[in-house]
Formats: structure tokens, C-alpha cells, sequence
């Protein structure tokens, strides 16, 4: 059985401290910069947060893991490098990171520390993991949200390294590291500025017969009757017409989480080897809850007991939730 | 403008899913009229549609070479399924170095022969493409939505390594990619039983906002979008900037026409004015942008007029 790490979101030092005495294995966090996917206002550390933050996880057994998973556009290549030499020298456990130039520098500059390959490399075949494994001497993999267990289980006997999967939070639906959507709309990049549908740009708008719209650039995303709550105006789970559809309908996604709860002993046989929880923009009581009970929940099934999993059902109470393409190939 | 004879015009892979018919018809008319030195082939979105390719590839590929057209086989953007590591890894045996690849899979199976790398593969930088020429990398298409600061910076970065180095500057950018089929989903189907509903769009399926303003456009498992890249005005300054290689997308327009279009400019035959007025009738109704280019939001069409 493998050992079945929980790696948990760190959006900020309080939430790091959180889950830390959540009993996270090891949570992941990023600088204040591009040079992580969740480069959001209010988020994220400085070198200085950072290396307190990496003194109280180390403290309590619990690794810190740098997102560095980013693309760094030509002319700025400098600053994923700082970023990670001050990662290196403030003892991180591992750099996540997506762009092979930034993976080079890392493996040849900071061999001692591990590497792990972010989703944003959207390696899904055996043939492109052992790419990175090979060349850069990369230790686990965070595989893309688009692969079945059996899937799964196939790509575990055929590379060298371990796998991380998402279990909980935001459900990406695009081939993460490949989408320029939010850049279309916006100015801002998901790939080199670590920006997905940003705030700024997010406006609601009431109409007159009471119904509300969610705008992202001035883009209607969606729009809601006066008694429906209004989502987050993400571009892949936005309401759209077609010619051949009389109304608008989700055209990629319905706006919903990703929740696995139910398939964590599946997922363990398969040989995931780490479950990562989604959201570092979450607030510190979301992080405390979710950490909790997914910590409790994979500690009954190391123990071979069976999990409860009503815990897990009840965080996303009030939000549809699925179990993607993890379920079912007819998900695709 | 200077007359420029060294810069290649090249069209990219087909996007969609053209009826094979069409695509004869496409190709024998590129052969025989575009002024295009390179033309991209090959199945690059959706791995169930590559049998209906495969089979005209042939003849399609020795009308190209026959009319003096470099050849260049692109590989799948997405490799999950057996059939995908299987048709990336055949491709990647090939004994010729035009091969263009689009995801690690290939750079894997590729090793370090020569190849060419596509933009799928996010070569956003010189320390990415210097170590892809490292790995037999002789020829990089950049990100469509890098700025155009960073892609002179890539492409000097790129030139010094005697690379090639690509950018596409007409039709409709890629913006994302999924596992999931949106034109099955828009026709209440599974990729698996999708009865490839995907060739009753040509130009992609349009997909508008609640309120009606057109915004994206759906190809299989590809979200595109729904302007067309046009970069006719920058073409002076990619040049001036170190780009070798200029890419034309395949839509459904004149593409003999819009490929002459680029070419009369390249040459200094045309005034770019005038040019941009002919691209223009050509393409009807049909948006154009260039916000990537200008680091703004890529929808957006920038004035510009920059002398060179």
C-alpha cells in the first residue's frame, strides 16, 4: 500500500500554520509573484514568511513543497531562478514545477532538492513523465485531472516516479498549462502571470427584471435568475448559446468541485502515492475542515478500517460536486 | 518596408475536421496556387478523427512536395490513450526531420534526433528553447499569446542557436485543450459516441454569450478563438525581430488569397494599407485581433502602425 501523503493548500502563513495542525503531510505554497498559478491579491508568501512558515512545518514533521509552476516569458527567466534559490536556501522539500527551462536550472543548481512536476505540465502518458523523470530527474508527478483509475494504475507500472493526484477542490477542466482563456478575455496570462479569470476583472451585474449577470472583461460568463445565486465568473463554466441549442447551456462545465472522497481506496491500490487538496484561496476555517477530515479519513483506511466518509460528502454541502474523469471514461 | 525574400510562409495543421473531399480540394489548390514554402500536415487535436487523414495523407503529401513545398508532419497536442502514444511514437520513428511535436510524449519517443517543436509544447523562453535545441530541437513555433517584447527575446535566443523560430500570425489562436469533447457535449454525446458531430462546423462552432456577443469557438476536444489572429501590420516588426518562419492557420476562407496576401507584403510588393483591405475581403464578417501580441487581452485589435 502506498503511503498515501494529504498535501494541503497554504495560500498564506495562517493557513499554512492551519494546516499544518490539520495534519497535513506537507502543504505547497508560492511567493508573492508570476511565478506560481496562484498569483492572486491578498495570497501567497515572502522569502521572510517563507522561511518562518518552513520552521514551523518542519517543526511538526510536515514538508513545505514551492510552487514554481509558472512559465516564466522570455526576458523574465531571472526571476523563477531567485525564486528558486531563495526556496533552496530557505530548505523547501521540493520545487512543483512546470517549464523545462525553470526544471534545468533547478536540477543543475539544486540537485539536492526534489522535484516534482506540476500539472501545468499536463504529462498524461507514461512516454511524457518519464520525459521529465529522465531529463530532469523529476520524483513525483501531479497527473492531470482527465485520467480514469484504471488509467492511473497503468501510467503507476510504467514510470519511474510517484504520483500525485487532485482529490478535492476546484475541478480544472482544461488541460491545465495549455489554456490562454483567461488571457483572451483579459490581458492576463494563466500560463506566464499565474492569473485564472482574475478579481479584478470580475463584475455582477444586476438587470432590470432582477436577474444578475457574472462578468469577467465585460464578458457575461453567466447569468441568474433573481432567486439563484450567482457563481464565480470562471470562462470554463460559463453558461453559452449555439446555434443548434435553444438555450444556453454549460458548455464546458457545470460550475462544480472535484470531491474523491469515495474513491480514496481505490485510488491507494491504484499506487498514489499523494492526495492533493485544491485551494490555496480558501480561508483558513475551509483549509482547518477539509484537512480534518480528509486526514481522518485516509488514517482509517491505512488502518484498514472503513473510512467515513459523510465528513467529506457534507464540506461541499450546497455545491454539486463530481468525481470527473477519475469515475468515468463518459465524463470525456 | 524592406523586400524581404528570406522570411517562409508556412500553413499550419488542420484544426478541424473536414470531410476528405474538402481536404483533397484544399490541399491540391495549395499546392498549385499559395505562395507558401512550408505546409504543416497531420492530425493534431483529436486522435479518433487521424484515420480519416491518414488515409489521403499520402497523396496529399507528394501533391505538396511535387509543387516545391516542404513537408512537415505534426504531431497530437494531447497523448493519453494507447492509440495516441502509439501514432506519436510511429510518428516520431520517422526518418526525416520534419516532424513537428506537440507534446513530451513525442520529445520522449523523439530523443534527440532532429525535430521540430510545436506550439503546443510552451517554449515561452530562452532557457526552455535553449534546452530543447540541446535535445535536437532545430526549429521552435513560439506561445500565440506571448507578447511580442518576450518573442523577440525568444527568437533572438533562438536564431543564435541556428534554430528556426515560428510564430502563428493568422487565423484562430488555440486556447485551451481537454479531454473532454465539447462538440459531443454540445450535442448531448460522449467523446466516445461523438459520430464525429464535429464536421458540420468548418470554422469551429461559435459559441456566444448569454447576450449574444460572440466569443469562442468550439473544435472537438480544442476551445479557439473567435477572432482570427492577425498580425499583417507586425509583420515588419517580426521580422526586424529575428522570426524566421510566419504561420497561416487553415479557416474557412481564400487561403490561397490569404496567403498571397502575406506574401505580396514579405516581398514589399504591396503597401501593408492596402494589403490589410484585401485580407479583410477576404476573410467577410469575420473579426481579426492582435492583443496577444501587444500584451493586451487577446481579443482585442490594437492600431498600430509601426515603421520599420
Amino acid at each position: 500500500m502506498s503511503l498515501a501523503e494529504l498535501i494541503c493548500p497554504a495560500g498564506t502563513p495562517a493557513a499554512l500554520r492551519t494546516a499544518v495542525d490539520a495534519g497535513a503531510d506537507a502543504v505547497y505554497c508560492g511567493f508573492q509573484d508570476a511565478t506560481n498559478a496562484r498569483n492572486f491579491p491578498g495570497l501567497n508568501f515572502t522569502p521572510e514568511e517563507l522561511a518562518a512558515a518552513v520552521a514551523y512545518a518542519h517543526a511538526r514533521g510536515t514538508k513545505v513543497l514551492l510552487a514554481l509552476n509558472t512559465y516564466p516569458p522570455a526576458g523574465k527567466v531571472d526571476l523563477w531562478r531567485q525564486a528558486a534559490d531563495i526556496g533552496a536556501r530557505l530548505g523547501v522539500d521540493a520545487f512543483i514545477v512546470a517549464d523545462m527551462g525553470v526544471a534545468d536550472y533547478i536540477a543543475r543548481t539544486h540537485p539536492q532538492v526534489r522535484l516534482h512536476l506540476s500539472v501545468q505540465a499536463a504529462a498524461s502518458s507514461p512516454e511524457a513523465i518519464r520525459y521529465y523523470c529522465e531529463n530532469f530527474g523529476v520524483k513525483r508527478v501531479v497527473l492531470p485531472r482527465i485520467l480514469t483509475i484504471p488509467e492511473i494504475r497503468q501510467i503507476r507500472t510504467e514510470i519511474p516516479c510517484e504520483i500525485e493526484t487532485f482529490i478535492f477542490g476546484n475541478h480544472g477542466l482544461m488541460v491545465e498549462g495549455r489554456c490562454s482563456l483567461t488571457n483572451y478575455l483579459t490581458g492576463q496570462s494563466t500560463n506566464m502571470d499565474g492569473v485564472c479569470s482574475p478579481a479584478s476583472d470580475v463584475e455582477y451585474r444586476r438587470e432590470a427584471d432582477g436577474s444578475m449577470s457574472s462578468q469577467l472583461a465585460g464578458f457575461t460568463i453567466d447569468c441568474f435568475g433573481p432567486e439563484e445565486k450567482a457563481g464565480y465568473p470562471t470562462i470554463c463554466k460559463g453558461r453559452y448559446r449555439t446555434d443548434h441549442r435553444e438555450d444556453a447551456y454549460y458548455a464546458f462545465e457545470e460550475p462544480i468541485s472535484l470531491n474523491l472522497s469515495r474513491l480514496l481506496p481505490e485510488l491507494i491500490d491504484a499506487g498514489v502515492h499523494a492526495f492533493k487538496i485544491e485551494g490555496r484561496q480558501r480561508s483558513k476555517s475551509y483549509v482547518r475542515g477539509v484537512v480534518s477530515a480528509f486526514r481522518k479519513a485516509v488514517d482509517d483506511i491505512r488502518a484498514g478500517r472503513q473510512a467515513d466518509i459523510a465528513d467529506l460528502v457534507a464540506l461541499t454541502e450546497g455545491q454539486k460536486q463530481t468525481q470527473g474523469a477519475f469515475e468515468t471514461k463518459k465524463w470525456r | 518596408m524592406a523586400v524581404d525574400k528570406m522570411t517562409k510562409l508556412t500553413l499550419g495543421p488542420l484544426a478541424y475536421h473536414w470531410s476528405s473531399d474538402r481536404r483533397r480540394d484544399f490541399y491540391a489548390r495549395i499546392a498549385d496556387e499559395a505562395p507558401l514554402d512550408e505546409v504543416y500536415l497531420g492530425e493534431v487535436i483529436c486522435s479518433k478523427r487521424a484515420p480519416f487523414q491518414e488515409a489521403d495523407l499520402p497523396a496529399i503529401i507528394e501533391r505538396l512536395e511535387r509543387a516545391g513545398k516542404t513537408v512537415i508532419l505534426s504531431s497530437l497536442a494531447e497523448v493519453m490513450l494507447k492509440r495516441e502514444r502509439k501514432a506519436t511514437a510511429d510518428l516520431a520513428e520517422l526518418d526525416t526531420p520534419e516532424i513537428e511535436i506537440n507534446n513530451a510524449a513525442g520529445l520522449f519517443d523523439r530523443s534527440s534526433r532532429p525535430h521540430r517543436i510545436g506550439p503546443f509544447m510552451n517554449a515561452y523562453n530562452e532557457a526552455t528553447i535553449g534546452w530543447m535545441a540541446g535535445k535536437g530541437a532545430t526549429h521552435v513555433t513560439l506561445p500565440t499569446e506571448l507578447p511580442g517584447e518576450a518573442m523577440a527575446i525568444a527568437a533572438s535566443a533562438a536564431r543564435g542557436l541556428g534554430l528556426g523560430v515560428e510564430v502563428q500570425v493568422f487565423g484562430r489562436a488555440s486556447l485551451a485543450v481537454s479531454a473532454r469533447c465539447y462538440h459531443a457535449r454540445a450535442h448531448g454525446r460522449t467523446k466516445d459516441n461523438c459520430l464525429f458531430v464535429c464536421e458540420d462546423d468548418a470554422d469551429g462552432m461559435p459559441l456566444c454569450t448569454t447576450d449574444d456577443r460572440p466569443i469562442l469557438r468550439v473544435n472537438g476536444i480544442q476551445t479557439q478563438s473567435e477572432t482570427y489572429i492577425n498580425l499583417l501590420p507586425e509583420t515588419g516588426r517580426l521580422i526586424a525581430d529575428g522570426l524566421t518562419h510566419l504561420r497561416l492557420m487553415p479557416q474557412s476562407v481564400d487561403m490561397v488569397e490569404v496567403a498571397s496576401v502575406f506574401r505580396s507584403v514579405l516581398d514589399g510588393a504591396r503597401d501593408p494599407l492596402e494589403a490589410e483591405t484585401a485580407l479583410r475581403e477576404a476573410c467577410g464578417e469575420v473579426r481579426f485581433s492582435n492583443g496577444f501580441y501587444h500584451g493586451q487581452a487577446g481579443y482585442r485589435r490594437i492600431a498600430n502602425v509601426v515603421p520599420v
